[in-house]
């Protein structure tokens, strides 16, 4: 059977029929969408695999959006006559599922699942829902969730979508930059939750960066969302899923950056993310995207240089005048002790007093590691205190075990 | 936590910096304001270039340039958030403005809202 077949249809047809029925009626396009991979999931095994599975796929989700309609049809009549002497004989549309309707129902339920309305952790299981075909155990396990959470974020977001009425389609033009910020956000988190998942499902944390370099892609492809910050979100993620292979080992535990076994790295992606970055290059602006993309293109350059960590200190500078995080003013201080030596970048990062992040204390701690071993172990250890999750833990205790051997040794 | 406005004053805007000069000085204000942005204390910068300069007089008589018959003037400033005008003193005290000699920035509180 081909990869991802049901996934990649099951998001087709459950897109085209949102937009078939509307933003009231999500749930019931997904339900058909689940019973039409039910029914393959029951017949084929006996029956063979139909020649044209898609083909077999689409006549099903059409004969039982049908019944459905019938049957709809039939209750209104009994229960409501006034509906049909308005609208005598209905013809019952079918559903077009061609390829450009498909493309542009999933672009159009993209705008929809992204509105600013629903809560944003809703709008990332939503995308992967609907847009991605993700099944709820799949996010769950992605997300180091529950079913039950996952299920409760989806119903949250459909609501949010039939109570405020979002229409599925593509947002007037007015309304169209801001509406695109909105889309690119999720799709950086969306792209971030599987980069840093803690799951250890290692394809499953690869398919879920695929599919919002999928997601990007689509917009790049429709001339009013051909935005040069698209383009540069998209390059940034390019660079980034280039080192997928070469930032876990087989136990699963992160490899640092400086670690990384240089031929793993993907280079037919970083060529991919520079071709996009120069299309980003287009406008006049630079977004949060072009120059994070500029950060993870100069990151794609495995040896150090004084160019390279001028280029990425600069870069850090202007990403925070457009914007404040303590992740980029931690990397930010990490750079400019590249360029600057740690003593001058120690005295920078004492005044970021990020006391409660567990990477503050490992950027001091790797700072003062040349100089004053005991000082860095201090600062390791209460980053290993702070620290969230398993592989961070390891990490940590990694170090202070090497500096205590070299402090004896 | 108030805002302060650090204004740089520069006298002799005439003297002519090398384009290696501007790139340095450049990257430097850029570093120096990084370090600020780093701790979440920057609010807005504007620099303010001396071409195209004018000064418009009492009289409405209009003249080039920023400097007038004073020999100073204002080439930008930020804006930026501190506990106390000492610490913004400190931040000051940072800008390679003040490399150049007779330059100087000014600390003044923004009046609250």
């Amino acid at each position: 059977m081909l990869p991802h077949l049901f996934r990649n249809e099951f998001s087709k047809i459950t897109a085209v029929l949102c937009k078939r029925l509307g933003p009231s009626h999500i749930q019931l396009a997904e339900d058909i969408a689940s019973e039409t991979f039910l029914l393959a999931s029951e017949t084929w095994p006996y029956k063979g695999v139909p020649e044209n599975p898609t083909a077999w796929l689409y006549v099903v989700a059409k004969n039982k959006l049908h019944n459905y309609l019938t049957r709809n049809k039939l209750y209104n009549d009994k229960i409501k006559p006034a509906l049909e002497s308005e609208r005598p004989d209905v013809e019952i549309p079918d559903i077009d599922l061609s390829e450009t309707n498909i493309y542009d129902s999933q672009l159009q339920m993209l705008f929809a699942v992204c509105h600013p309305s629903v809560p944003a952790e809703s709008q990332i299981a939503l995308a992967l829902r609907i847009l991605c075909g993700f099944g709820i155990e799949e996010i769950a396990s992605a997300f180091l969730s529950n079913k039950a959470t996952i299920n409760k974020r989806l119903l949250r977001a459909k609501e949010k979508l039939r109570l405020e009425n979002i229409p599925i389609e593509m947002p007037p033009e007015a309304a169209l930059p801001q509406r695109l910020e909105n889309v690119l956000t999720t799709l950086y988190l969306l792209f971030n939750e599987g980069y840093y998942s803690e799951s250890h499902d290692t394809v499953l944390r690869e398919d879920l960066c695929l599919e919002a370099m999928r997601l990007t892609q689509m917009l790049t492809a429709y001339p009013a969302t051909a935005q040069p910050q698209v383009y540069a979100l998209l390059a940034m993620m390019c660079f980034h899923a280039s080192r997928f292979k070469a930032r876990k080992n087989d136990q699963g535990e992160l490899i640092l950056y400086e670690d990384q076994d240089e031929s793993l790295w993907n280079r037919e992606l970083i060529a991919q993310g520079a071709f996009f970055l120069h299309k980003a290059a287009a406008g006049e602006q630079a977004s949060r995207y072009h120059l994070e993309a500029g950060i993870a293109y100069w990151h794609t350059i495995k040896t150090d240089s004084p160019e390279k960590w001028q280029q990425i200190l600069q870069l850090y500078n202007r990403l925070l005048l457009l914007e404040y995080s303590p992740i980029a003013a931690l990397n930010r201080t990490f750079a400019l002790s590249k360029v600057k030596g740690n003593a001058a970048a120690i005295s920078e990062a004492e005044k970021l007093q990020l006391l409660d992040n567990p990477y503050y204390f490992s950027l001091l701690g790797t700072l003062y590691a040349e100089s004053n071993a005991d000082t860095a172990i201090g600062h390791f250890e209460k980053a290993l205190s702070l620290a969230k999750t398993n592989a961070d833990r390891n990490i940590i205790s990694m170090k202070i075990k090497h500096l205590k051997v070299s402090r004896t040794g | 936590m108030d805002e302060f406005v650090l204004i740089f004053r520069h006298m002799d805007g005439k003297e002519v910096a090398s384009p290696e000069q501007i790139q340095q000085w450049m990257q430097m204000t850029m570093d120096w304001i990084g370090g600020i942005a780093a701790q979440n204390k920057f609010v807005a910068g504007v620099g303010l270039p001396f071409d195209e300069a004018k000064v418009v007089h009492s009289n409405k008589m209009v003249t080039n340039g920023a400097f007038g018959d004073i020999k100073e003037t204002i080439g930008g400033y930020i804006i930026v958030r501190a506990e106390s005008v000492e610490e913004a003193v400190e931040f000051a005290k940072g800008s390679p403005v003040l490399l150049g000699e007779g330059n100087t920035v000014e600390v003044r509180k923004v009046a609250h809202k």
